[in-house]
């Protein structure tokens, strides 16, 4: 499948978040958004997948503006894994999977509706929390179970804000490996928001690293993952050496003041960058 | 409800699901027969003797159309259970049933606990709607009387329930905002339904007054069906999107990104919920915390489920108010107690307990 946005802008009343972003996503990977906090992360994704319409451009898939979808036929195709909140009612983990199935299923609970949410729960290993109270987990529990519902949905495009902020090291890279995995095997076009950059550069096809509402660069690790990207981006001063063939940033500190440079977004129609994934390995 | 035992297999799962899904239909049939038992018993409370298995009896037999003779013991016994005690209690079970589902339907589309027609301040708008109905005889229906109070008590509670909406699906609001906001339009509205007692001669004043303390007396036989069938429908109409409602509680974003248009959604079920306030507010008068305590409640045996928790809060809010009222004209107080206060009384407490013991997040 192919996922094109196309000069989306997008504002919240008066002040503009997102300004003219181009970029095209071919085929099954795993894409990581990344870039400082209040650059407008969460808002393309929200864009992307209907819950903002951009006040310019479009976001195609396969070739249809998805604001052209019907909510109904778009929950077909594409999930959504919010970041992560609070609930205040009481249901089971597994009414709360099951709810992925919505845009499939019909009134009554389907067999195999329960056995794939059984077989998720088991993938995520947290099939032993099948029967708890949704709203009783700690953070990282409940994180692994809205991203179960996510999976669940079974959509060709998922899309995912910050899946692992609430998780320990070492289920930050089983979720981030999974979510590569899963793009592989489902045929699944992931897009995640992250800000973990040596897990991202680890598992990710391609990063998309974005800046003042922009896309700063998109492409492979190696050619985003840059000493001086990171240092106009974040402004914090880094080291990025070669680990196992990827790139790895050893931080440094921060800048004392945040490079202000003049910068035009490097996309616009006519040039912006393809991204597909890796051949397999 | 208890959490169950790890599943070790698929199948195992598939049939742990089922025994649960069954569970919570055996609580809601338990339910509907504590509704039929409460209600016998509130049946045979008043004057004259009537046991329980009589009361059924002459129900029975008053539906299977059996004739007494006039003036016999039998046809006073049935035209006192038929006309005087069943209508009352008939109502209260439909009152508290539109109430709790009000509850169930508001607290899902605010994802917030403390969200009921009362908190919200439904029931205030739809109270000043029905005062100035009755003080100035000024309807903005057609008909006057009890339909033309509904229709006002519609219109005024669809006010806050608009509001409501508006404060509520500005993300980021907490459930405490939402509240507040209910407590603060509860207040504008009971002032200007005092300001509209201040025009109203003294009989129209108790009238009033006793009436917006909630209460069964005003309910006669003739006013049954049109609160029945409007509480049935309305109750149907949120049943069938009870799937939609679940999925709220996963917030907008989610809601939307698996197939429902949120805003669109919530303006409908505000719309029925005022329906549904206004036309039990507009025969009993407000009775306040069953749309709260009930769905509560419930949600700690049956989960959030709305497909469960809506027929389930339903019937034990029936109850709820069938008990407060038995126990408000209960002869040994000696006087009726409006089903209000009593509800107030039982209700309040339960409501702190609810925010003291509420988790975070909740509030």
């Amino acid at each position: 499948m192919e996922l094109k946005i196309s000069g989306v802008s997008f504002g919240y009343s008066d002040t503009s978040v997102l300004h003219d972003l181009w970029v095209d996503l071919d085929g099954p990977q795993l894409v990581s958004i990344l870039g400082p906090n209040g650059v407008g992360k969460s808002t393309l994704i929200g864009c992307i997948c209907k819950i903002l319409s951009p006040k310019v451009g479009a976001v195609l898939l396969d070739g249809k503006a998805v604001s052209e979808i019907q909510l109904k036929e778009l929950a077909k195709e594409m999930g959504y894994v919010p970041v992560a909140s609070s609930d205040s009612f009481p249901m089971t983990v597994v009414d709360a999977v099951l709810m992925g199935r919505h845009p499939f299923s019909k009134w009554r609970t389907d067999e195999n509706d329960l056995r794939l949410v059984y077989d998720t729960l088991c993938r995520l290993e947290i099939e032993s929390l099948a029967m708890r109270q949704f709203n009783e987990l700690s953070a990282g529990q409940h994180q692994k179970v809205v991203l179960a519902r996510g999976l669940v949905q079974e959509p060709r495009v998922l899309l995912l804000d910050e899946p692992t902020s609430n998780l320990d090291i070492r289920h930050q890279i089983e979720v981030t490996h999974l979510l590569r995995e899963l793009s592989r095997e489902k045929n699944m076009l992931v897009i995640m928001i992250s800000h973990d950059i040596n897990i991202a550069a680890s598992y990710s096809d391609n990063i998309l690293m974005m800046y003042k509402g922009g896309i700063f660069a998109a492409g492979r690790p190696w050619d985003v993952i840059t000493e001086e990207n990171i240092r106009t981006v974040y402004g914090v001063n880094c080291q990025v050496v070669d680990f196992k063939g990827k790139p790895h940033v050893i931080l440094d500190d921060t800048m004392k003041e945040l490079p202000d440079i003049d910068w035009k977004p490097p996309y616009n129609s006519e040039s912006h960058p393809t991204l597909n994934a890796e051949s397999q390995e | 409800m208890p959490d169950m035992v790890e599943p070790s297999s698929s199948e195992d799962f598939v049939d742990k699901y089922y025994s649960y899904i069954f569970l919570k239909i055996v609580i809601i049939v338990g339910l509907v027969i504590t509704v039929f038992l409460v209600a016998g018993y509130a049946i045979t409370i008043g004057a004259g003797d009537v046991t329980m298995m009589e009361t059924y009896n002459y129900i029975f037999h008053h539906i299977i159309g059996t004739q007494y003779e006039y003036r016999s013991p039998d046809w006073f016994k049935d035209f006192a259970i038929w006309n005087i005690r069943a209508p009352r209690v008939f109502a209260a079970i439909i009152a508290g049933f539109g109430l709790a589902v009000c509850g169930c339907v508001m607290q899902s589309i605010t994802k917030n606990p403390l969200a009921d027609p009362y908190t919200t301040g439904i029931s205030s708008g739809a109270v000043f709607g029905v005062s100035i109905g009755m003080v100035f005889g000024f309807s903005l229906g057609t008909d006057f009387g009890n339909l033309g109070l509904m229709f006002n008590a519609f219109l005024f509670g669809l006010i806050p329930a608009i509001f409501i909406i508006i404060v509520a699906s500005n993300s980021g609001r907490s459930a405490a905002t939402i509240v507040l906001a209910g407590i603060a339009i509860t207040y504008i509205f009971s002032s200007l339904s005092t300001i509209t007692m201040m025009f109203a001669d003294e009989s129209t004043i108790k009238k009033a007054y006793l009436w917006q303390l909630g209460t069964m007396e005003r309910v006669t036989v003739d006013m049954l069906p049109i609160m029945f069938f409007g509480v049935l429908a309305c109750s149907i109409a949120v049943y069938v999107f009870s799937r939609q409602l679940n999925l709220l509680y996963l917030g907008t974003g989610s809601a939307s990104t698996l197939g429902l248009d949120v805003s669109t959604f919530r303006s409908i079920m505000v719309i029925i919920v005022a329906l549904l306030t206004s036309t039990i507010i507009s025969f009993t008068g407000v009775i306040g915390f069953v749309g709260l305590v009930a769905p509560h409640i419930m949600r700690q045996f049956i989960s959030s489920d709305n497909r469960f928790l809506i027929p389930a809060a339903g019937l034990l809010g029936g109850a709820f108010i069938l008990i407060c009222d038995t126990i408000g004209r209960s002869p040994t107080l000696g006087w009726d107690i409006p089903v209000g206060v009593v509800m107030s009384f039982i209700g309040a407490p339960l409501f702190l307990w609810i925010i003291i013991r509420s988790k975070k997040g909740a509030i």
